[in-house]
Order: structure tokens, then sequence, then C-alpha cells
């Protein structure tokens, strides 16, 4: 018996049983329960009030349109101004480069809501309205680096071979760029895109601080309808978020796991 | 020439912009003022009222709370990820694959939906929410960061290491405890720390497993107190601090990182 | 020599990255249509070379001239001529055919054009089918083709071609190497290769340039460079080598291995002292008779799947490689012989270890940044500049770093039948000569000592 479980334990790939049944009832099972309170109505019966709810009501729908475009507008900010600086950064020379990126970083690193309310700070200094503009630029202040740290990755990872074969080709430097490192730094900006739209949709804390409660982005939908105990409602919601992903993800399929790593680690 | 100067006057722009909000609130701590913008003096008043004050109890309270989760939770998803990998680098293709895509799906969802999800399941099992859902809840997104740490260092491990080990007459605890693990103390490492922070930083699922008992972490305390009006004047002081130990951390990082590629 | 038809020519070219000296005063030309060859070690500087006419580095000092025009630093992007790179350097974001147009899109050829020469290319490489694939569903030897297609597609003066074969395994080295020489005869314009495979650089070469430690040894022709090496660096790189020391006695006429030999070179002084150089397959061997000029014993016998390789100890004790087809087994007494022809005999670079030094006192001598001490110190007056000069033999090594007067690193070592002779680079970028019977590394960190009686001086 003693044999049985030693080899058992020995087996390496049964190490992963635990995490395996973590998963399950951690992951799984929770995300399960979201499709399940969203077909099902206070009583445990199975419904579709909940789905029809909400194409009905132009209230939660209009608030996840403007969240699309909200994070849209984000996003493509980001890349605008993120672009050149992570491009710059993969230029200058290691010892300089690695400070300022560094610098670039640092806010990731401090708590979210901190920086938020130093924006808010930030604009009571200025005495400038609180509101949509507030909100656009509290969203790209916040998630620039985020989108900055992976482009940055992937330019330097850039194999200097394919650039000087390029050259060899007869591309000048403009050309370079455009045929060759651009193209292939597409991976970088995907990691980021995935960084920056979908938690800009799904932020709450954000719009109510930078806009005192006034505008109200498809995250604040969810988190009022569980705080207000309409879980119902509020899960199928959360599926349909869920849709999205998944719909992003399986476009997407090569890209996730590197786009975590890339983004998520140091 | 030319270029040089427009791309270091457009990253010196940029990070002014970046950092004017942060600094704003370190030049401000410096002061007494309830409301910031007003400069009343150079004082110490704020950085010492945190540490004393008994109004300011719960902000004391709601830190240690944040540290003590942070490091419990840090602590769990490294041991359950780092084993989780070491199986997962050893199971069959396909199974690989499925348990990777599980893996990736707290990664993927946007943290209102992983508060959401875990939520629901504390409600249906009528656990009460406190430090142990919290804790729980930070361990479910944190160990897949860990995962994806480890994992890219068995990848490159030499496999027959461990082999040799075996080889050598070691048994398979003694060979993971004295071949492996030390292999992959880099990718444990890095995966703590992670974890550390995300679990520090988080804020959404903190709020929906936390319960209604008064537990509280600096994310959940500064929403409380932002939603009731403004900032605290104490909390300038303590992002001040929270900005140069994280400064100084990825400072001591970065030149071990240097000193390792040299 | 520069003529007309040269399609490149470099002249002084030197290039240092920091003070680290990579290339030193290289001359070289080539013709049109060429097929040259840059031999040498790793580390010769031959991938430097290549990449400075490349357009890749910019030369410290010289100059680059390519198609009659100035090119020394001129961008990448402007030279007529193209690269393929040792890694293939495929773009991994296009499939073959771009990456093959890649060139001709730059200079905005019409569709049809581009379509017809890539067709074109691919048909030459033998890759007809292959244009929509991705490229790294490719293997090594069909990616290496692409990159070679992508550099001729766009018609270059020179193909620069920097070690392209090294990443394949040798069945498919040896295909492509065929296949480089019928491309080179077909296209008619000139390659310039880079290796360090010497049996690559014969057979695929008009001319072969060996290069080490950043200078040129020899520029010649496959069978100039393999039966008459210029030195003994040239003679031990190429192929196999019996290299030793001898003297010429008369014209036609060397003494080595304890025996004279006829030989077909003349010119030297009386006595003087050579290094002499016989390749193994040109040894006779054979039942002892009396045909033989000297004998010796087989110990060891090696079937190399073509000859056998043997090594045959003299009575005098030197060693011999010999190649032949026979087998002659170990223990055996063999007769040699070796033809007058197949001896080659080469002027010594120099006889012993030269340094400038100073006399510091009258024990003491100073050289190579060192203090040695020196007999013969006290016939000078202190401040005196002197050439010294120490024999071969009498530099004592040691592996110790420690135990010697000063450290060094061993950089090459050759065998010369009873000996080796090593050269070591004392700290700093001084070298010394030593012959020893001790078996030593490349690279090995050593302790050098010099006996105070072998230090012999002259004033400077």
């Amino acid at each position: 018996m003693q044999q049985k479980i030693s080899s058992f334990i020995g087996r390496r790939r049964n190490w992963s049983i635990p995490y395996v049944l973590f998963l399950g009832f951690f992951v799984v099972v929770p995300m399960l329960l979201i499709a399940y309170y969203a077909f099902t109505n206070d009583e445990g019966n199975f419904t579709l009030a909940n789905i029809r709810k909400f194409w009905v009501h132009p209230e939660a729908m209009n608030t996840f349109i403007y969240s699309v475009v909200v994070a849209l507008i984000t996003t493509v900010l980001c890349i605008l101004i993120g672009y050149p600086a992570a491009y710059i950064l993969s230029k200058m020379e290691a010892r300089k480069a690695r400070l300022l990126v560094i610098l670039f970083i640092l806010p990731m690193w401090v708590n979210f809501l901190i920086r938020t309310l130093a924006t808010v700070a930030l604009f009571d200094f200025l005495k400038l309205p609180l509101g949509e503009g507030a909100l656009i630029f509290g969203m790209v202040y916040n998630f620039l680096p985020f989108m900055i740290y992976p482009i940055y990755n992937i330019l330097q990872k850039t194999d200097q071979n394919l650039i000087e074969a390029a050259q060899d080709l007869g591309a000048n430097p403009r050309q370079v760029f455009l045929k060759t490192v651009l193209p292939l730094s597409v991976p970088g900006i995907m990691s980021g895109v995935i960084m920056v739209f979908m938690p800009v949709i799904s932020t709450f804390a954000i719009a109510e601080l930078l806009t005192i409660n006034n505008i109200k982005l498809f995250g604040t939908t969810l988190q009022e309808n569980i705080y207000n105990g309409t879980w119902n409602y509020g899960a199928a919601l959360s599926l349909l978020m869920l849709l999205m992903i998944g719909l992003t993800a399986l476009l997407n399929r090569d890209g996730n796991s590197k786009a975590a790593e890339e983004g998520g680690l140091i | 020439m030319i270029r040089r100067l427009l791309s270091s006057s457009y990253l010196g722009i940029l990070l002014l912009m970046l950092y004017a909000p942060i600094l704003i609130i370190i030049v401000f701590s410096f002061t007494e003022a309830k409301v910031l913008g007003n400069w009343t003096g150079f004082s110490f008043k704020l950085y010492t009222s945190i540490f004393r004050g008994g109004v300011h109890h719960s902000l004391t309270g709601a830190l240690w709370n944040t540290l003590i989760i942070g490091l419990v939770a840090a602590f769990g998803s490294t041991i359950l990820g780092t084993m989780a990998a070491i199986g997962i680098h050893n199971l069959q293709p396909r199974a690989q694959k499925a348990v990777k895509m599980v893996n990736t799906i707290p990664i993927l969802n946007p943290d209102i939906i992983t508060a959401i999800s875990l939520f629901l399941l504390f409600i249906s099992l009528g656990i009460s929410q406190g430090y142990a859902t919290v804790i729980l809840a930070h361990i479910t997104f944190c160990t897949p960061y860990v995962v994806l740490s480890v994992l890219p260092r068995l990848r490159r491990m030499n496999t027959n290491l461990y082999e040799a080990a075996l080889d050598l007459g070691a048994t398979p605890f003694l060979a993971v405890r004295k071949i492996l693990l030390p292999e992959l103390r880099p990718g444990m490492i890095s995966g703590f720390i992670l974890a550390f922070t995300l679990s520090i930083d988080d804020f959404v699922v903190t709020l929906f497993t936390i319960g209604n008992e008064g537990l509280e972490t600096l994310s959940t305390y500064i929403y409380a107190d932002a939603r009731r009006g403004g900032l605290t004047p104490e909390l300038r002081p303590l992002s001040a601090i929270i900005f140069v130990v994280v400064l100084i951390l990825l400072l001591i990082i970065n030149q071990r990182a240097a000193k390792r590629k040299l | 020599m520069q003529q007309m038809t040269d399609i490149i020519t470099v002249e002084k070219l030197s290039h240092s990255f920091g003070d680290k000296t990579v290339l030193q005063d290289i001359n070289l030309s080539i013709a049109k249509g060429e097929f040259v060859t840059i031999l040498g070690p790793s580390g010769c500087g031959k991938t430097t070379l290549m990449r400075l006419i490349g357009g890749f580095l910019k030369a410290s000092e010289g100059r680059i001239n390519i198609a009659g025009k100035e090119m020394t630093q001129a961008p990448p992007h402007l030279r007529p001529v193209n690269t393929v790179f040792q890694r293939y350097a495929l773009f991994p974001h296009l499939n073959v055919f771009e990456n093959i147009a890649f060139g001709l899109r730059l200079k905005k050829l019409p569709k049809e054009e581009i379509k017809k020469r890539v067709k074109q290319v691919l048909k030459i490489v033998t890759m007809m089918d292959y244009e929509e694939r991705d490229v790294d569903s490719l293997s090594g030897g069909q990616q290496q083709r692409v990159a070679i297609a992508r550099a001729i597609v766009n018609e270059p003066e020179v193909l620069l071609l920097d070690e392209p074969l090294a990443a394949l395994d040798l069945k498919m080295r040896k295909d492509m190497q065929m296949e480089i020489k019928a491309m080179h005869k077909k296209l008619g314009i000139s390659f310039l290769y880079v290796t360090h495979d010497q049996e690559e650089a014969l057979t695929l070469s008009d001319r072969i340039v060996v290069m080490s430690e950043g200078k040129i040894q020899q520029i010649g022709t496959p069978t100039e460079i393999y039966n008459e090496p210029a030195n003994s660096f040239v003679a031990d790189f190429i192929g196999e080598s019996n290299i030793l020391n001898g003297a010429m006695i008369e014209d036609e006429l060397v003494e080595f291995a304890g025996h004279r030999f006829e030989c077909v070179d003349k010119g030297f002084a009386l006595n003087e002292p050579v290094d002499v150089v016989v390749r193994p397959e040109d040894i006779y061997i054979f039942d002892l008779s009396d045909a033989a000029q000297f004998s010796g014993v087989v110990t060891s016998s090696i079937f190399k799947g073509v000859h056998y390789e043997m090594v045959i100890n003299t009575p005098e004790g030197f060693e011999f490689l010999v190649q032949d087809y026979h087998c002659f087994d170990v223990g055996k007494t063999v007769g040699l012989r070796i033809k007058p022809f197949d001896i080659h005999v080469m002027k010594k670079e120099r006889l012993c270890n030269s340094f400038k030094g100073v006399v510091v006192d009258k024990q003491q001598v100073k050289f190579l940044d060192t203090l040695f001490k020196c007999n013969e110190a006290g016939l000078y007056a202190a401040g005196t500049e002197v050439n010294v000069s120490v024999a071969f033999e009498d530099v004592t090594l040691f592996d110790n770093e420690e135990e010697g007067t000063l450290r060094g690193v061993v950089k090459f070592i050759l065998y010369k039948g009873n000996h080796y002779h090593l050269r070591v680079l004392a700290e700093g970028t001084d070298q010394i000569f030593v012959d020893t019977n001790d078996i030593w590394d490349d690279g090995d960190r050593i302790g050098i000592s010099i006996a105070p009686e072998s230090i012999h001086l002259e004033p400077a």
C-alpha cells in the first residue's frame, strides 16, 4: 500500500491533480453558476426572461454600446501614444532604456484606486471639470503602461538578422520599419489590446470616481445588479461579457497564453 | 540629432503626464490642508498621523489585512501553482492543452466576472464571506500567473536532470526537492512577487467576496472613502510611501536582473 | 593587382571593436564571376570582413570599392550585393513567395515581372511548388534554398554567403555544396563565401583567402593552398600535414627527422633552418625493404572508410601521420619513402623569440612588461635598450598560472613530429613561442618562466 502511494506521488503528472480539482471547483463551477443564474429566476425555475430583459431594456444595451465605444477609443489612443514610446525605448541603449522602462511600468504597480484618485486630484488641482473627458483621460492614463510594456518587449526581441536582411534587400530605414519591424510587432500590439479593451469595459471604479457617478459603464451596471440583489439579471449580463471574451479568445488562439506571459510577468 | 531631440521630448512629455497626478499627491502629502490643492505650509503631520491617530485605526487595519491576505495568497498560489506546473508539464499533450486552457480563464476574464462568479459560488454554498473567502478568491486569480511563470522554466530545463538524479539513487521526492525546485526557483520567485502584487492591488474581486462584517483591505477602504466624498488627507502620505516602496523594489529587481545578465 | 574586371576591391581595410583589433590591413580583390572563399577558424575575422563588405559595419580604416564605386560608408540597401545569412533570416510573417519578392517589391517592379522572376528563381533552387508555404514549415535545407533564392532574385553583382551550410547535417551539406557550385556556374555572378570548413572551401572555390587572427595568411587557388602552403598555419589548417623542423643542407637537399631527402626547393642559404611539410597521403608505406628512405614502427592504425590512417614512430623519435589504402598492423616495422616533389619547404617565420627590452640593473632586464632575472644583464649599464632573444625550448610553462614570472594563454598548438610548437599570448598582446613535449590545450591558462641563463641580450 505504501508502495502504491509513493509511486502515485512519484508520477509527476499526478501533481497536477490538486490544481485540477481546485480549478474545477473555483473556476469551472462558478462559471457554470453564472450560466445557471442567468437562465433561472428568483424561484429557481428555468427562464429566458433575463436575457430578454437585456434586449428589451434600452438602458443596459446603451450602456454596453457606450462602454464598447469608450473601450475602442481608449485602446486606439493607447496604441497611438504607446507604440511610439515603446519604439523609442526599444532603440535606446540597454542601460538607459531599462531605467526609463521602469519609470513607465511603475504606475502599473501602484494601487489602481490610488492612481485613479490621483487623476481626480490632478483634475481638481487644475480646476478642470470631471466628466467624459476626464473619463477618457483616466482610462488612457491607467492603461497606457499595459500597452507600452508588451509592445516594448516584442520590439526588443526582434531578430536583428531580419532587420539586416531587409536592409540587404534594399529597404531604407523607413521601409525596414513598415515592412519588417511593424508587422513582426503585431503580437505585442495584440497583447496590449487584450489587456486594455476588455478591462475598460468592465471597470466601474474609474468611471464612478472620474465622473462623480454621472457616466455609467457596463461594469457599473454589472456591479449594481449584484449589489441590488438582482443576481439573475447580473448573471445574464455577465454571460454576455463572457461571450464577448470567448469570441476574442477564439479569434486570437495562440496569442492568449503568450499575451498573459508577456503582459503579466516582470 | 533632431530625431533624438524629438524622441527624448516625446518620452519626457509622456512621463510628465504619467507622473503629474502622483507628484501632486506626493507634494501635497507634506502639508496639512484637508483639501487637495491648498498649501498650508510644510508639515509631516499627515505622515505621523497615519501611524498614530485613533481615528485612522481602520486605515492601518485595512493595511494589515491587505498585507496578510497578500502574503498568504502569494504563498498559497506559489505552492499550488508550482506543483501544478510540474504536474502539467508531465501530462499527455491533450490533457495538457485542456488544463492550460482552463488555467488561462482567470487570466482572460475581467476581474468583475471572476468576482461575480466567486460571489455566486459562496452564496450558493452558504459560505459566509470574510478572510477565508477573500484569500481563496485571491489564490484563484493568482495561481494561473504562477503556473505561467514556472512552466517556461520547466520547458527550458534539461529533461535529463531529474532522471540523472533518479539514476544516481534519489527517490522521486528527493529528486524534486534537490534538483527540480532549485531550477525552478527563479520562476517561483517571480510568480510569488507577481501573485503578491496582484493580491495587494486587487479591488473588485475583494469587494465581492469580503462580506459585510467590516473587513477591509486597502482598496476597499479607499473606495469607501472616495465614495464618501474626497480623499482622506492621510491617504496622500500613504500613496507617497507606497509609490516610493514600489520604486525601490523595482530598482532592486532591475539591478539583480542586470547583474545576472552581465 | 587590380584588374578592370574586379568587382570588389578591398584596400588596407582594418577594423576594431573598441580597443580590440579584429581585422588588420586586409587587401584583396574579387573578379567578376569568381567564387572566392574566406576560410579561417572562428575568431579570425572572416565574418567581420563579410559584414564590412555587406555594409552592416562601417570600417575603421581602409576602402571598399564595389562595382567601381567607393562604398566604404554606404548603407546596405545602397550596395549592389545581397547576403545569404547564416541562420537564413527568412521573414516569419511572409510566405515563401513574399520573402523572395521582398527586394523586388521595394524596387517597385511591375507585378508580372515580379511573378516571373520569383518563379524563375524558385526553379533554380528547385523549390517550385513551395510558393504559398509558411517559412516555419520548411526544413533547414529548404529554408536555406529560399534564402539563396531571395538573394539572387535581385540580381546582385556579388552574392555574399555567410557560412550558409553551418546549420545543416553532413549529407545535406554535401548536397547543398554541389547545388551552390552549380548555381554559381549557371548565374555567372561573383560569390563571396565564408566558412571554417576547409574541405568546403577546397571543393567550391576558384580562390581561397586563408585568414587567422585578423590577417590574411595566404590567397591562392585550392591546389596552391593545399600543395604550397605559405606558412605553418596554412599548412596545419588545410588538410592533414606532417610539419617538422628541418634544414636545407643545400639546394634540393633537405634534412629532417634525422635523414636527408631530395626535394625540389632551392634558393635557401646553406643549412638554413626551415619548416618542412609532407602530406600523409604523400608518404609511401610498405613492408621494410631497401627501397625505404627511413623506417619506423606502426603505433596506431585506424580505418577511415576510404583509407587507413596510421601513426609511425621512427627510431630517431619522430612521429609521422601516414595515409594509405593498405593496412599495416600495429607493431609492424615498415619502410617509408617520400618523393622529392611531395616535400614542401617553407621559410621559417622566426628562429627564436625576440623582444625589445631595457636593462634594469645588474641582474634584471625588463621585457614583456615584466622583470626577468638575467645573467647577461650585468654586461650592460642600467637603462640600456636591448634586443632580447630566447630560444623556443628555453621557455618553461606551468599549469598553475601563479607559478610563472608572468601569465599567458595557449593560443595555437602545432605538432612538429617530435615536439609541440606553441604560440602563447602573454598578458597583453605579446606573443611567445614555446617548444615543449608536454601536451597542452588551446585556451589553457599557464604560467611562463625563463631561466636567467637562457635570456640573451644584444644592444638595440
